[in-house]
């Protein structure tokens, strides 16, 4: 997994609620058996209409933003716990998803490959979505390691919450794989005394 | 000693062991695959060199992206078929079980298990898939993991998890005629909406809960997720109990005896207490359906869609092509889907069949019913509801996860509605620019039968 520790860039501005990985991802691209190329489809049936063509309402098409940084609606990644839809939104290009709420399994599956899911207070992701709607040039900072999320240039900041160990996976680039393995002894201890 | 509440001893009978300031490993007993989120999975351990942990402890199946015609011939879609033969290849390769396409214990992950007696009360279980809530009707701690927790599981037998906080919703009182336990659950659902549940395991509790039978229990537990719970349990009773018994993977004997006797410790403490609380009146409840695009979007069929001026919720209405203020009643309905892991087992065809039977389905209406395993296929002809169904005009498929999101042929077109027992009426869910309505299979049938949503309340009283 990629180390994360600290993020300035532009932003794109999805103020839908409920976003569910439907909408990431739908179904029909599930059939996959690698974990690479979700990107090309993610959001597909927003980005394109129907016939193929692309849909120039939606913001993903709308070159007046670009970025690293995803900022959405509230409860983001709701549904199906299909991990795709972390592959897809990383393969295209993020690195952070804001929002003021995320789904249990969305918000979990992220920090399982490097995308960093920072939660906000509502007011935040209010006034956040106005200033990148006014001014599509906005540049955020996202400060792991403090902590912080702030908009350049500006006075609007926000401290976020993250789990203290998967705060030090990020940073050093570790995955659960590797500390549940060198805890191998302590589980087989374990089934022995449950047995 | 504290009093402590069914997920708290489950959970706590789990845990290898707690991280400092971090969290804990949590043992996990069962792990259920299927093809779509495992392939990966099976790669990562590969290219890591780690050999799967507890193989014996797996339980495969196809599902999610098997055709529900033609079982026996080659699947024709390139990328499906690849996928099944390698989940196959992978199942082989690491000793694991597998019930694959046709077999007699194939079926939808969530309707299979429970059906061989793999779910058991006080286990924990985990799958790539979110509706492994199901298996919580047993008082299962179940919930579903993306699939780099899959490749966890498979290493280790265990995964790292913070515990979540406690809800309980009890609903109590007496079920009017025609209310199934969809009913109970979108009905829950549109009083608490989709983020209510989220960082929290559900138990549900009361009467009405404690009177269903386990196909109504694995209904309600289904749900879970869509109010954002990663999972809902129901106290194991002697109906759990009998339910499990004789079951092929079932212990026997002397074995299930002292299980049954340790079963009996788990339902909550009197007095233990939780982090949320909700209680609701089984009266108050009524045939249920959805006019948006999330679970959450549910009302009584007797009610009007209500107002709102939230731009997401007039997004919604508008993806659906109905109006704030209008009554779903009469509207021309072409497409009834009976089926999923939500309502795919025989008490749902039963319910749909009592319906039915000596009614045709109306013309304009393509219905699919599509058992949840072949166990339930074959259920069905032995109680001699497919000649219902066909003598009605439905067509009775082969099992698998089928229309509920249309990942093989079975998609609903462009723009026309489909009123459906599944769980999801996200946008584009069953084929692109599809419109879902959420219903029990009796309003389900009488859609069918009808042509249009009706009153079945009225219908019936």
């Amino acid at each position: 997994m990629e180390k994360f520790t600290t993020l300035q860039s532009r932003t794109i501005p999805l103020s839908v609620e409920n976003v569910d990985t439907d909408q990431i991802i739908p179904a029909r691209f599930l059939k996959a058996t690698d974990r690479k190329g979700f990107g090309d489809n993610v959001f597909r049936d927003w980005r394109y209409h129907k016939d193929g063509t692309v849909n120039t309402d939606f913001v993903l098409n709308d070159s007046k933003y670009s970025g690293s940084i995803l900022v959405a609606g509230d409860n983001f990644g709701c549904g199906s716990s299909r991990e795709h839809a972390a592959w897809a939104i990383t393969d295209f290009g993020f690195k952070v998803v804001v929002s003021s709420f995320f789904a249990d399994i969305f918000k979990g599956n992220a920090l399982n490959n490097g995308l960093l899911p920072v939660q906000v207070s509502k007011e935040f992701l209010s006034d956040l979505l106005q200033q990148i709607e006014s001014n599509p040039q906005t540049e955020l900072t996202v400060n792991l390691i403090d902590q912080t999320i702030s908009v350049n240039d500006s006075d609007l900041s926000e401290d976020f919450e993250i789990d203290a160990y998967k705060k030090t996976c990020l940073i050093n680039g570790y995955d659960d794989i590797d500390y549940l393995l060198s805890k191998k002894a302590e589980i087989e201890a374990f089934e022995q005394q449950s047995v | 000693m504290s009093k402590k509440t069914l997920f708290d001893k489950v959970w706590d009978a789990h845990v290898v062991s707690t991280i400092e300031n971090g969290p804990q490993i949590l043992y996990i007993d069962k792990h259920l695959i299927h093809e779509v989120t495992s392939p990966q999975a099976f790669n990562e351990l590969e290219d890591r060199g780690i050999s799967v942990f507890r193989p014996d402890q797996i339980v495969a199946t196809a599902d999610h992206n098997t055709p529900t015609l033609n079982q026996d011939q080659p699947i024709r879609d390139t990328l499906s078929r690849q996928q099944l033969e390698q989940l196959s290849i992978n199942c082989k390769k690491n000793n694991i079980t597998l019930y694959e396409l046709g077999h007699k214990y194939n079926g939808i992950v969530h309707v299979m298990a429970p059906e061989l007696g793999v779910t058991q009360p006080g286990m924990t279980m985990v799958c790539g898939d979110s509706h492994t809530s199901t298996h919580g009707a047993f008082g299962t701690i179940a919930f579903g993991i993306g699939t780099s927790q899959v490749a966890q599981v498979f290493a280790s037998q265990c995964l790292l998890l913070t515990k979540p906080k406690s809800l309980r919703v009890s609903v109590n009182g007496k079920l009017k005629n025609g209310v199934l336990p969809k009913d109970v659950i979108l009905y829950i659902i549109s009083k608490l909406g989709t983020n209510s549940g989220t960082g929290y395991f559900c138990e549900y509790a009361g009467n009405v809960f404690e009177e269903m039978s386990m196909e109504g229990r694995m209904t309600v537990c289904n749900m879970s997720i869509e109010m954002g719970a990663r999972g809902g349990m129901i106290a194991p009773d002697e109906t759990t109990f009998e339910y499990v018994k004789g079951r092929k993977f079932a212990p026997e004997g002397e074995h299930f005896e002292k299980k049954v006797a340790y079963w009996k410790t788990l339902p909550t403490d009197e007095g233990a207490s939780f982090d949320m609380e909700y209680s609701f009146d089984a009266e108050d409840i009524e045939p249920m359906i959805t006019y948006g695009t999330n679970p959450g979007m549910g009302i009584k069929i007797s009610e009007t869609i209500p107002v709102d001026e939230n731009p997401s919720f007039k997004k919604s209405l508008a993806y659906m092509n109905f109006e704030a203020g209008e009554s779903l009643i009469n509207k021309p309905i072409n497409f009834v889907f009976i089926g999923s892991c939500t309502n795919s087992r025989i008490e749902d065809f039963r319910v749909a069949a009592k319906y039915i039977k000596g009614k045709k389905k109306a013309n304009n209406v393509t219905a699919w019913l599509v058992p949840g395993s072949k166990q339930v296929e074959a259920q069905i002809i032995e109680e001699g509801l497919k000649t219902v169904f066909e003598d009605a005009g439905f067509e009775l498929r082969q099992p698998g996860c089928s229309a509920c999101l249309a990942m093989n042929d079975d998609k609903i077109p462009q723009g026309e509605y489909c009123v459906s027992t599944s769980n999801r009426n996200f946008e584009g869910r069953q084929g692109q620019g599809s419109r879902t309505i959420l219903a029990s299979p009796l309003v389900a049938a009488a859609t069918a039968v009808e042509g249009k949503i009706i009153d079945i309340s009225k219908q019936l009283n």
